[in-house]
């Protein structure tokens, strides 16, 4: 992966091909949270490869060995490659261990997106948490990254290190979808 | 060489517009770009029985995209007033449209006698770098630009037929794409807003 990093193209442009993207999987889904399994997974492969390209670039010649260092990678050197700005914040839950969060204000690829009501709490940044989670497998990480709006708007990307095979086994979570009605409708129906 | 002069200038004037309306719009890096476009192709070649289909289903993309994109094309680039032939509109999308949604330039040749088809050709494809076909099949890669260019013509009442000719990822030097002016639309209502 040779080409000088700073090559730009449109915003706009990334944005109308990411709809096409999203537009595309809503034809195969049944519910939101599987929507944003598909993006995650489509990340997750491109977190692969990023990696290495960004360790190339910066000549890291070692691996991080420490889940704060590859998180602070991710959030800072590897955020800022790929869109353009670090990430707001990396915080350690205080709840669980094993539990971080990183904080987007404004993920790049929500910029132009608008959640329709009837998809409730999907969040398209899925894809960015894929990439995380993707990084974090290619820098040997077992790891679960999912993305969550944030209610003052932007992301919050929880991160899971380890595996969690009660997790795994679980099938994902069927919401179903409902055109959202006007009451006097729902209430003929 | 009389006539050229005029059009070479009209050539530069639109290669400022376009570095100028570059130069304004919000951008994004074009590797992460091209690894989700990547990524929307791999899946499509999962999906698909053939590599036809892949490449229809990225044309028809590309058109729903062309009838987006024009609107923020006529918005943000400086376009004042519609361009009087379709010569004028292939350079527009070549120097100018080009430029500023991919940030690389597409220069206009290959002009038949009566400027009914031309090319447009870009070097330097930012959706191809990194990115190797498997050999042997007639895969469109950037089909989805020709789909673009044909939405967003159509939006203008251009009916045109946009093609790939060339493609660096299929061992071409460089990589254009053929327009062929079909004819003029007709803007029409729809039935339901005729007056009865």
């Amino acid at each position: 992966m040779g080409p000088p990093r700073d090559k730009q193209v449109a915003l706009s442009t990334f944005s109308y091909v990411f709809s096409e993207l999203v537009q595309y999987n809503m034809t195969k889904i049944r519910s939101s949270a599987e929507l944003e399994a598909n993006l995650e997974k489509l990340g997750k492969d491109l977190g692969k490869r990023v990696l290495d390209a960004l360790f190339h670039r910066d000549r890291l010649t070692k691996r991080e060995l420490t889940e704060v260092g590859i998180l602070q990678f991710i959030s800072t050197t590897a955020w800022k490659a790929l869109w353009g700005k670090a990430a707001d914040s990396l915080e350690r839950s205080t709840d669980r261990e094993d539990e971080y969060m990183i904080v987007d204000s404004a993920p790049l690829v929500n910029q132009f997106v608008s959640v329709p009501a009837n998809l409730g709490a999907l969040d398209c940044a899925a894809l960015m948490a894929g990439v995380v989670a993707g990084i974090l497998d290619g820098a040997y990480f077992a790891a679960k990254c999912t993305a969550h709006p944030r209610e003052e708007g932007g992301t919050v990307f929880l991160i899971r290190i380890g595996h969690d095979e009660a997790e795994e086994q679980k099938e994902p979570e069927l919401v179903e979808m409902r055109p959202v009605l006007p009451l006097a409708d729902r209430a003929l129906a | 060489m009389a006539q050229q002069t005029p059009t070479s200038n009209s050539v530069k004037a639109l290669r400022a517009r376009g570095d100028q309306v570059w130069a304004r719009m919000p951008k994004c890096n074009a590797e992460f770009f091209r690894l989700t476009y990547g990524a929307l192709v791999v899946q499509l070649v999962e999906d698909c029985d053939d590599i036809k289909e892949v490449n229809d289903k990225l044309l028809s993309m590309g058109v729903s995209i062309g009838t987006r994109i024009i609107d923020e094309f006529l918005a943000k680039s400086n376009q004042r007033e519609p361009c009087k032939s379709f010569e004028e509109t292939c350079e527009v999308v070549g120097r100018v449209a080009f430029k500023m949604f991919l940030g690389v330039e597409a220069d206009v040749r290959n002009w038949n006698e009566d400027k009914s088809r031309c090319s447009l050709v870009f070097p330097e494809n930012p959706l191809n770098e990194n990115v190797e076909l498997p050999p042997g099949k007639n895969f469109l890669y950037s089909n989805i630009i020709c789909g673009a260019i044909r939405g967003a013509l159509e939006q203008i009442l251009y009916k045109v037929d946009v093609y790939c000719i060339k493609d660096t990822l299929r061992g071409d030097d460089t990589n254009e794409i053929g327009i062929t002016f079909v004819s003029r639309l007709q803007a029409e209502m729809d039935d339901q807003y005729k007056e009865s």
